[in-house]
């Protein structure tokens, strides 16, 4: 009974921050599946986001519903900026020089938020009032309904850009080969853009929703989320929408579990040990198939 | 007289006045303890971009765990001297070895994946390393490992980098280092040709973790005590700064990406945030007007003005 | 009669349920010069590179100088004594034209580890042999004036040579050769066959060339086999090939 119950309770935690990494992994599997790169900022893009959501709610004094709005707008121009700056002008450039930049680009957006936010970690206000919803023996809070309720708009939201709209069918095409795709028409310097438009915002809103969760922020928190979102590309299989939500949710969980069950330092061994032996044994991921190189 | 033997007397008669004269500013006191401790940092740091400049530079395996080999010599090195009371030649050999043998069982598997999945890969399993060392209490824990002797000076660092830079320059200078280098520029065509891509490889990753691993134990010693956070993958990544400035597949590069970056950091010590922006658009902007780095595939002995001096040439 | 230096049996190779090369049988016995043709498409890579160990045959056999190759790795293959070149010039293509070259020589190399580190022992005097022997190579293929050129900036036809001279480094009993001549005018196509049957004696070869364009391959060949779908529909003699129906249709009636 009592580890049934502290299972099921961990298993809740795991969801809500697997929703998390969702978020974040759904905008590497994007670029990754258009222009291949492991988009080492992307981490960064969410702790912005964050930090955007926390001066709307702090400075302008929003509630949270528009300051996560207007922080994934904000954040989905940067990282078309960024992508205009740093990545665009390497398009033809081996993919080692545009993952270095990728870390570079990381870098910078970390400092560089340092230098204007200072190191301290910041106090996200209470947002939402922390009410604790029992169903059954088990509890479920506010935050986590709120981060759980907006994944789940926002996946539906991109699955309907993806499968329905003009830009959607633009960016599937491109994913499947940029090339062809350009002969078809498709302006791809425009998709890939907007990729990273869309994949930012997604990261945005994740941060604002960490940031209500969690109630702390600070200038480095992107690192490691954004490793283990890559993680969990990995996982359900890069470049596969459906397959960064799974692996999110699956990685979310795992890491509940080690941390209720075994110990929490544990914790981010066990989500590069499943990097690891997803890439050992599975390397195209739970959703993918496998490709070979041809000679 | 051959001229590659030649080439390497000079090499190395050049290196021991460079040392004679450093050696002799600081007994001297003219280079004060906070020079001496940057250019002992700066020859560590040298066999850390070599040892990773030949897994990442020469075989084209992106790795970016380096950190946790160094860690592993490191741990094997304070364990040895201050628990053990071994010789501090001894305790080197020995987080070579581990080190090396690590390298060797990780290399074997995960060597199969390509460009930046290896990349990952290899983060991944440098974290956790760190992870795990984090989470030995026999070692201190998180909170470090207290209690090491002093044993590292500029004489040990400045002698052991000068062994790793020959050796990794005879590798690449053979057949074996050859191999390697044919992976890089194309792995099926090096398969074609009769090499076994898979053993040079793990090869060239084993010998690279083990040369971490040595700087590893150069580094403990030179503090009184040593943590796990020394070893993130952000120092991975700044071992990598110093080889992709240096030249992906030039000695010379990773020995001048080595000497750069540590002056850097230590002339910027007191202002760390803009240490990390400069070091961000410096990567940045090389990769846009010099992807190859400061040396590309050059050696110095290779340049003109050095054949000039020794007058030699092909015919 | 001796045995065949190669000897593919019935191999087949399946990708996702279509037979690619299927009941693929040849033989070549030692010295010969052999033409393996098809339209495009017909497989004549997919044959190469079961021969040469990137692909694995699902079913069938392959053996080498008395020794099933088949399940072997490309390197092994080679060190068995097959060498190849690629129809899509893979040259190490940073690197000088001489050391695309002395990489070939490998797996003839005998000094270890520990004497290339303290560079004792065999190090310098088999150094000096190989790049003694990739000179020579070089001066048969035309290039010893570009050794020192990075193999990217060979102009194409002196790519297509160099490709030929590393194969050959690798001292192989057998050198299957990948389109040799694609992309060349017929000017340098002429020189290049008449090159590959002067090598071929000096060097004491066996020969398997492909090429989609039959005219060329006749000239030269004493055997020809023809590829079409996966499958050989044709074996003889240039004059023979000619003359069968079956390729006639294939070139003409598949390709019209």
């Amino acid at each position: 009974m009592d580890f049934t119950h502290q299972f099921v309770q961990q298993l809740i935690n795991g969801v809500s921050l697997g929703s998390i990494y969702a978020l974040i992994a759904l905008g590497y599997t994007m670029i990754y599946g258009i222009i291949k790169l492991i988009n080492f900022a992307h981490g960064d893009i969410y702790m912005v986001g964050a930090y955007i959501g926390f001066f709307a709610v702090t400075r302008a004094e929003m509630s949270i519903v528009p300051a996560l709005l207007v922080s994934m707008v904000v954040t989905g121009l940067l990282g078309m900026l960024v992508e205009r700056l740093a990545y665009k002008p390497l398009r033809h450039a081996p993919r080692i020089s545009i993952l270095i930049t990728a870390i570079g680009v990381s870098f910078f957006l970390e400092y560089a938020s340092m230098y204007f936010v200072t190191p301290t970690p910041r106090t996200f206000p209470n947002v939402i009032d922390n009410i604790a919803y029992n169903i059954g023996p088990f509890v479920v809070n506010g935050q986590q309904m709120m981060i759980m309720g907006i994944t789940l708009i926002l996946m539906v939201i991109l699955t309907y850009i993806v499968q329905k709209t003009k830009l959607g069918k633009a960016m599937r095409a491109a994913s499947f080969d940029v090339e062809t795709a350009q002969l078809m028409g498709i302006n791809a310097d425009r998709v890939i853009s907007y990729t990273f438009c869309i994949g930012s915002a997604l990261a945005a809103a994740a941060g604002v929703l960490v940031g209500v969760y969690y109630n702390s922020i600070d200038p480095l928190m992107g690192i490691m989320p954004g490793l283990k979102a890559f993680v969990a590309a990995v996982l359900g299989g890069i470049g596969i929408l459906p397959g960064a939500v799974t692996g999110g949710i699956i990685l979310g969980v795992i890491e509940a579990m080690v941390s209720g069950f075994l110990s929490s330092t544990f914790r981010d061994a066990a989500a590069f040990g499943i990097l690891i032996l997803v890439l050992l044994f599975k390397p195209s991921g739970l959703l993918g198939k496998n490709r070979r190189e041809k000679v | 007289m051959n001229l590659l033997r030649k080439n390497d007397l000079i090499m190395l008669a050049f290196g021991i006045v460079l040392f004679a004269v450093l050696q002799g500013l600081i007994s001297t006191k003219i280079i004060g303890s906070f020079w001496e401790l940057n250019l002992i940092i700066i020859g560590i740091n040298v066999i850390m971009s070599v040892s990773l400049n030949l897994i990442n530079g020469y075989t084209g395996q992106f790795s970016l765990g380096h950190a946790g080999f160094m860690a592993v010599g490191a741990y094997v090195g304070v364990v040895l001297t201050t628990f053990f009371k071994l010789p501090f030649i001894v305790a080197l050999a020995a987080g070579a070895l581990a080190a090396g043998f690590l390298g060797f069982l990780i290399g074997l598997p995960t060597l199969r994946l390509r460009g930046d999945y290896l990349a990952i890969a290899t983060l991944g399993l440098g974290e956790i390393i760190r992870i795990v060392i984090m989470n030995i209490d026999y070692v201190g824990g998180a909170a470090g490992f207290q209690g090491i002797t002093h044993y590292t000076n500029f004489a040990w660092v400045f002698i052991i980098m000068l062994i790793t830079l020959f050796v990794i320059k005879n590798f690449i200078n053979s057949s074996h280092g050859r191999a390697c280098i044919a992976i890089r520029e194309n792995e099926i065509a090096a398969e074609a040709m009769g090499i076994n891509t898979t053993k040079y490889k793990v090869m060239a990753f084993t010998m690279g973790a083990a040369f971490a691993g040595i700087a590893g134990g150069l580094f403990a010693h030179n503090f009184y005590i040593i943590s796990p956070s020394s070893f993130t993958f952000l120092s991975s990544f700044n071992y990598l700064i110093m080889v992709v400035m240096g030249g992906m597949g030039s000695i010379t590069g990773s020995i001048a990406g080595a000497f750069v970056v540590t002056f850097i950091s230590a002339a910027l010590a007191n202002w760390p945030e803009f240490r990390m922006i400069i070091y961000a658009l410096v990567l940045i902007l090389l990769m846009f007007y010099r992807p190859q780095g400061l040396f590309g595939y050059m050696e110095i002995t290779n340049m003109g003005i050095f054949r000039r001096i020794l007058k030699r040439g092909r015919e | 009669m001796s045995e065949a230096l190669l000897r593919a049996d019935k191999a087949s190779i399946v990708f996702g349920g279509l037979k690619a090369v299927s009941d693929f049988n040849l033989y070549i016995n030692r010295g010969e010069l052999v033409g393996l043709i098809g339209p495009n498409g017909a497989g004549k890579t997919t044959a190469f590179n079961l021969i040469t160990g990137v692909y694995q045959p699902t079913s069938g056999d392959i053996m080498f100088d008395g020794r099933s190759i088949a399940g072997k790795k490309p390197y092994e293959i080679t060190q068995a004594g097959i060498a190849r070149t690629f129809q899509n010039i893979r040259l190490f293509s940073e690197l000088s034209v001489l050391d695309n070259v002395k990489i070939a020589y490998h797996s003839h190399v005998k000094y270890g580890l520990m004497e290339t580190f303290a560079r004792v022992g065999r190090y310098f005097k088999e150094e000096k042999e190989i790049e003694d022997e990739a000179m020579r190579l070089l001066k048969i293929f035309k290039l010893e004036d570009k050794a020192d050129e990075q193999a990217k900036n060979l102009p194409y036809g002196a790519q297509r040579r160099l490709e030929i001279a590393r194969a050959l480094a690798a001292k192989p009993k057998l050198l299957l050769l990948d389109e040799p001549a694609a992309g060349m005018n017929p000017q340098e196509t002429k020189e290049l066959m008449e090159m590959i049957s002067w090598i071929r004696k000096e060097f004491g070869l066996t020969v398997l060339l492909i090429e989609h364009d039959m005219s060329l391959v006749m000239g030269i060949c004493e055997r020809i086999y023809v590829l079409e779908y996966g499958i050989i529909i044709a074996k003889g003699t240039p004059a023979e090939i000619q003359q069968d129906p079956e390729v006639i249709r294939a070139y003409l009636g598949g390709e019209a």
